[in-house]
């Protein structure tokens, strides 16, 4: 499907001062930085999740672990998809068990994802608490799910698409509005 | 490229890319069976039916744990319980099984192209679980899967097939998979159990196993089957242990950093001296591990997405 680009909404300088902003307010709610753990949901999460790892340490001294989440065993919509989907790695070295989960994601939409995520977090364990930091809300909840942390709240409507660029993977940092073009 | 087949039948007729993403999908999946809960929820309410006409450990149960870890419902057709022994044909027995709305069967048979029978007129994914002297798929995927794991790369790799490779569905299974992913193949045995023929598979034949051997990275024992031995293809046990056996003097003609495969159920002492079997080179218990990762692969890729048409 074709899709054209209707607006640029962040760039890499905002992303960075979002991620600032979100990591201070991490700090604040977590007294016991020792006992957190980040989950970062494939594949944008990630990075999001090792930025904010870096700066933890940058600014606290601690290590946070970063977790690598594949959700796509969870999905609800498996039989529905036209085709398979790839399934990838889901690499958490330590134990989420009693653990403060910082579950992270680029894009909170329907909440289907964050929803596969938490029941894919306990079936690996027991978590004392999952929090949610996503970098843009962009409304269209299906299922009861909040983020505790938000980069951006940004309305869109349902046909929209949201694209996270990172430039570990992408060639930069940006966050675009894009529309799909119906081919004549 | 994603797997377009709605049956597996066996590896012939598969692309490497094919090959190679059932590999990346076990690997994905394997990490479930080393949770503390081994079980994910993909699979829920999905019924898989596991029928065999031939006695199995391994297969039967890799598959059964296969199922059970992606949350799929299995049940097992036992031949000798079953209306089988009442005279009930084979194709009345599949049928019946199919009102019953399952959404794969998984299939051993002692004759060679029965699964791909069964799937002319079944609805289910069909996996070939061994069809006589034919194919053995899965056991090809888990140890192409096994060779990756140990050697990265198959490329100009040197893997030595030896023993009775006339009667084996896996030699065949693994001489087609092997050779789509670009290793090198040699075969040795004794002659009345390789016939010259498989050199059309583009495999190099070399009866003397001190000579196949030589600098070979992997080596793959096959299972001599005594059961089917009766019109004896050899002389005798010992001659054959003498001529093809894999003892420690033979293995270090082999490269030091070699790996010892076996199908299972091995014979001690005949096809491979215990001391083989049981030293670090040997890989024979990954093999068995990997198995369940693979099948999950291939379960994971045949049920999951809509229904496809078969372009088998």
């Amino acid at each position: 499907m074709e899709e054209k680009i209707k607006a640029r909404i962040m760039d890499s300088r905002r992303i960075k001062r979002v991620i600032h902003r979100m990591t201070t307010e991490i700090i604040e709610r977590n007294r016991n930085l020792k006992n957190l753990v980040i989950i970062g949901i494939r594949t944008r999460g990630i990075y999001i999740g090792k930025r904010i790892s870096r700066l933890i340490k940058e600014l606290e001294n601690i290590e946070i672990p970063v977790g690598v989440l594949d959700i796509t065993l969870y999905r609800d919509d498996f039989s529905e998809l036209e085709a398979q989907l790839m399934v990838k790695k889901t690499e958490i070295n330590f134990s989420v068990t009693k653990k403060n989960v910082l579950l992270i994601d680029d894009v909170l939409f329907t909440g289907r994802t964050i929803r596969a995520a938490m029941d894919s977090l306990i079936d690996l364990g027991r978590p004392k608490t999952i929090q949610l930091l996503v970098l843009i809300d962009r409304g269209h909840r299906e299922l009861p799910i909040r983020a505790d942390y938000v980069g951006k709240v940004l309305p869109t409507s349902k046909q929209e698409l949201v694209h996270v660029r990172l430039k570990e993977i992408d060639e930069n940092d940006e966050v675009l509005i894009a529309e799909p073009q119906r081919i004549k | 490229m994603p797997f377009v087949h709605k049956h597996l039948l066996g590896i012939q007729h598969l692309t490497a890319s094919e090959i190679l993403t059932i590999l990346d999908t076990a690997e994905s999946l394997f990490e479930i069976s080393t949770r503390e809960v081994k079980k994910v929820p993909i699979l829920r309410g999905k019924t898989i039916i596991n029928l065999f006409f031939e006695p199995s450990t391994r297969t039967r149960s890799s598959f059964e744990l296969a199922a059970k870890r992606l949350s799929a419902d299995i049940i097992n057709f036992n031949q000798q319980t079953s209306s089988v022994v009442k005279g009930e044909s084979l194709k009345d027995t599949v049928l019946n099984l199919e009102a019953m709305n399952p959404d794969a069967l998984i299939i051993r048979h002692f004759a060679a192209g029965t699964p791909h029978y069964i799937s002319t007129f079944c609805r289910s994914h069909i996996i070939n679980a061994g069809d006589g002297a034919h194919e053995h798929p899965t056991q090809a995927l888990l140890d192409a899967f096994t060779i990756r794991q140990a050697k990265k790369n198959f490329k100009d790799l040197k893997v030595v097939i030896i023993g009775d490779i006339l009667h084996s569905r896996v030699a065949r299974s693994n001489i087609f998979c092997l050779n789509k992913l670009g290793a090198k193949i040699i075969l040795s045995g004794p002659p009345p159990l390789l016939p010259l023929e498989f050199k059309k598979f583009g495999v190099d034949i070399d009866f003397n196993l001190d000579r196949a051997i030589k600098g070979a990275d992997v080596i793959m024992m096959l299972r001599i089957q005594l059961e089917r031995q009766q019109k004896s293809s050899f002389p005798s046990l010992r001659e054959y242990r003498n001529l093809y056996s894999l003892t420690k003097k033979r293995f270090r003609r082999a490269k030091k950093n070699a790996i010892i495969m076996h199908p299972g159920p091995i014979n001690r002492g005949v096809e491979i001296s215990a001391e083989m079997a049981d030293s670090a080179k040997s890989v024979i218990l990954k093999q068995v591990e990997n198995g369940i990762a693979v099948r999950m692969a291939i379960l994971y890729i045949l049920l999951g997405g809509k229904e496809r048409d078969s372009i088998d």
